[in-house]
């Protein structure tokens, strides 16, 4: 390491006051000026932070925007989704892997590029898509692959790649992404015009014990899936023993197919802080922490600007609209890491650690963000909320079921003619659904991204609710001729390389499940794999210590109760007794090698 | 005086500390949870979870879950067993485990395991995992291909030998146990005498130089299946 080098190390952790808690952002920033974050890098960290170095790697080998190894100067991290892989992923990675010579992950010799894979980066209504560096690009095909590695070469800044920017904000100075919003139908409260700062003034008017109730008479639930009654959450956080108290919102939306609150954080930002100040108020809080997926870095500017206006027209900092009440926010980046989105990875992801979940109980209600009481709500929720103090609970509790009131913001793509976000109200049929999307061809819809549930034609007629198709927003449709069994196997690398790894289930079952979809879909199935699957599924369920490895197996479920006919077409006892699973060639292939000599092979 | 609950496991009545785990008040009544990573003077840590018991129909691991008053707990019903057995049998598909050149075999809590659950042979494809040895200590050796992920030796060096050599890096299959060093478990300052050592449940972290100090037949697990140890303060009791 060079002395300059060490030198803006040393610099990068005193920026961030050596604070151990802030590790995410000291990795990252010491990653955006090295190329990586290696074995000195770590040992210069760890003296400084007064971390362990193994704690320093346990970081950094964790999240997958991290990397011990440099990267090039501009990485393009490709989405490699299911839906990605629908719309030419595999022709788009062979036109950047030809035209760099490099395949996926690895970096040319000269430094200048590394070519990634990466799981969603919540653009599947614009696919195939990539992040090159912190810029989105879009709709892309193979000639536009070689046209943009052509024009980095020349100039080797990405965000020059944006000759017209996207609608709405998209095009605000300090976003000029060109993604584009896509939104097919607004709903009447989500993107309902904002009247800035009437939900905070009309919170700061009652008490917070009123608000609580306010948002429990809503019936208004939690948008990122589990559906948990937000007012019921806010009281256990507020009643809960604690001198400081959080507010976190997630914003680290991962589920394959979701791409709901990049929309929600763009056009209605507003509405999401001043969701979190009204939680902070109700809950004692005096500090919230947006909670913002690395794949969506190129909002944080934006809305740090969003941030700074809401300071300069008290809505956020002392005093709140001349009240006694003091709230600020911060933003708190990822670093690449599904598990996040559960709650107490998230903590753990802002406390400077590995993003494991932490032990329950305690809940972090009473034990949250560094041991105090937090309440952990999704954007579209605190969404939701602001709404509902701008105009009382009635017209809220009136949208939807009495289950599931309210609307939801869902993020259609796949085959269908209109994919994007539509705000609807929870109850609507998935058959209603795919006349407006425009599929009403659809083979089969995964509800509710990859920890979902997959649906076949003869369930259209079910809700998109609570109570029935649970979805944090995620709609994924598949037309004619696509492969179920692909699906699921797809989703099965997903789980596999983003379960933590903490327990045994989830880190070896996504393994197994995929491993026996391997085998089928290479016809050496056996029909004794569907009840092993079945039986590691179950395992998996019961036995996981998180939500993740809880529904990680949905996608096999799912389809061997809802598709059963596809895997029994493919899963046969051999007509000679033989055991299909074991694949002779394959078994015999290393002592080839070794001899020199070719087997026989029938 | 703590306050005490009573609860029951499997239709016994057991009681508890206020603060005990299932797993710790279960064990002081004996009645006997399996489980791997959980060790008694360790941090509880959750990460084996063959320990899972149904309480009041809901799964929990005995040994993060509180005991609470009245609680319904379920424990050796076959549901569990089975869900045990398959985790059981993960966990040796996942690494590479050589029960009969391990010196551990016969002292192995894994393999005592498959034992008292009948498994003589893991019935799930093999993962085959290229895993290291790091053989760099004069005293010590850590084997990956046997290591369970359980956390026993991190949570030993950190709360009782006050060292924190181990820690785990990597995510998901990839993570693996790690030192507090560059690469190297000699250049930690991990010692012979560390508690750490004597925590491991399976053949990852051993002492060099005492292979088959005691011969097979007269080991831990060869004559009464693990967790008869527990077992026997209740039927003692009883008698």
């Amino acid at each position: 390491m060079s002395d300059s080098t060490a030198a803006s190390i040393t610099a990068i952790c005193d920026e961030f006051e050596n604070d151990r808690t802030r590790m995410i952002d000291i990795v990252r920033a010491v990653q955006a000026r090295t190329g990586g974050v290696d074995s000195e890098a770590m040992t210069t960290i760890a003296e400084k932070t007064g971390a362990r170095r193994v704690e320093v790697e346990s970081v950094v080998t964790f999240y997958s925007f991290l990397s011990e190894e440099p990267k090039g100067k501009t990485v393009i991290w490709l989405c490699d989704d299911i839906i990605d892989r629908m719309h030419g992923y595999d022709e788009v990675l062979a036109a950047f892997a030809a035209e760099l010579g490099i395949g996926p992950g690895d970096t040319t010799s000269d430094g200048a590029f590394s070519l990634e894979r990466t799981a969603c980066i919540g653009m599947c209504d614009q696919a195939p898509a990539a992040l090159i560096n912190d810029t989105v690009v879009t709709e892309l095909t193979a000639e536009k692959a070689r046209a943009i590695v052509a024009e980095l070469r020349e100039h080797g800044d990405p965000t020059r790649l944006v000759t017209e920017p996207g609608d709405g904000n998209n095009a605000h100075e300090l976003v000029r992404a060109m993604v584009r919003n896509n939104i097919r139908e607004a709903g009447p409260v989500l993107f309902s015009p904002l009247n800035r700062g009437e939900g905070v003034r009309k919170a700061l008017g009652m008490s917070p014990v009123e608000v609580i109730r306010t948002v429990k008479t809503s019936r208004l639930r939690g948008r990122g899936g589990a559906g948990f009654p937000a007012g019921m959450k806010w009281e256990f956080t507020r009643g809960a023993q604690g001198d400081e108290k959080y507010v976190l919102c997630n914003a680290d939306e991962g589920e394959p197919g979701t791409f709901k609150d990049r929309v929600l954080l763009t056009e209605m930002p507003d509405r999401v802080f001043a969701g979190m100040t009204i939680a902070g108020y109700a809950i004692g809080a005096r500090t919230g922490i947006l909670y913002l997926r690395s794949e969506y870095a190129y909002l944080r500017a934006f809305l740090e600007d969003v941030l700074e206006q809401r300071r300069s027209d008290d809505l956020l900092g002392e005093n709140i609209i001349g009240s006694d009440f003091d709230f600020d926010i911060t933003i708190q980046m990822g670093a690449g890491a599904y598990i996040c989105g559960e709650e107490t990875a998230m903590i753990s992801s802002c406390e400077g650690l590995r993003g494991d979940p932490k032990t329950r109980p305690p809940f972090p209600a009473q034990k949250g963000y560094l041991g105090r009481p937090t309440t952990v709500n999704n954007v579209e929720t605190l969404c939701c909320v602001t709404k509902i103090m701008e105009e009382g609970p009635a017209t809220f509790s009136h949208l939807g079921t009495v289950q599931s009131s309210g609307t939801k913001l869902l993020s259609v793509s796949g085959d269908c003619e209109r994919p994007g976000i539509y705000e609807v109200e929870l109850g609507l049929s998935v058959h209603e659904l795919l006349e407006k999307v425009g599929a009403t061809d659809a083979i089969a819809v995964q509800v509710g991204g990859a920890s979902g549930t997959m649906i076949g034609p003869d369930q259209y007629e079910r809700c998109i609710c609570f109570d029935d198709l649970a979805t944090g927003g995620s709609i994924m449709v598949f037309g004619p001729g696509r492969n179920i069994l692909e699906v699921a196997h797809a989703f099965m690398e997903f789980f596999e390389e983003e379960s933590c790894g903490y327990c045994t289930p989830c880190r070896v079952g996504n393994v197994l499940l995929k491993t026996y979809l391997e085998r089928i879909l290479a016809g050496r199935g056996e029909p004794g794999d569907l009840e092993t699957m079945e039986r590691i599924s179950k395992t998996m369920v019961t036995t996981s210590r998180c939500g993740l490895g809880q529904t990680a197996s949905n996608p096999v479920m799912t389809t061997l109760k809802n598709f059963r006919p596809v895997y029994e077409a493919l899963v046969t006892d051999d007509p000679d007794g033989l055991r299909r699973a074991f694949d002779l060639k394959q078994a015999v292939a290393a002592s080839e090698d070794l001899t020199g000599r070719e087997s026989i092979h029938a | 005086m703590g306050k005490k609950y009573t609860f029951t496991i499997d239709g016994v009545s057991v009681e508890a500390e206020a603060g005990q785990s299932i797993i710790e008040a279960a064990d002081a009544a004996g009645v006997y949870i399996p489980r791997l990573c959980h060790r008694p003077g360790l941090q509880a840590f959750g990460s084996c979870r063959i320990c899972t018991v149904l309480v009041n129909g809901r799964p929990v691991a005995a040994c993060t879950e509180p005991a609470v008053e009245g609680m319904i707990v379920q424990n050796d019903v076959e549901t569990l067993r089975e869900f045990r057995r398959t985790l059981i049998e993960m966990l040796f598909v996942e690494g590479n485990h050589f029960c009969m050149f391990c010196e551990k075999s016969g002292n192995c809590e894994l393999q005592a395991l498959a034992y008292r659950f009948g498994i003589t042979a893991p019935t799930l494809p093999y993962a085959n995992p290229k895993r290291e040895i790091d053989a760099s200590h004069p005293d010590i050796f850590v084997d990956r291909n046997r290591c369970i992920l359980c956390a026993r030796c991190v949570r030993a060096s950190r709360d009782l030998d006050g060292k924190a050599v181990f820690d785990f890096v990597g995510r998901g299959p990839d993570k693996t146990i790690a030192v507090n060093a560059e690469a190297r478990l000699a250049d930690t300052d991990i010692d012979i005498t560390d508690e750490a050592l004597n925590v491991c449940p399976v053949g990852a972290l051993m002492r060099k130089r005492v292979g088959y100090a005691v011969p097979i037949g007269q080991r831990l697990y060869d004559h009464e299946p693990i967790g008869s140890e527990i077992e026997a303060r209740r039927s003692g009791a009883e008698e």
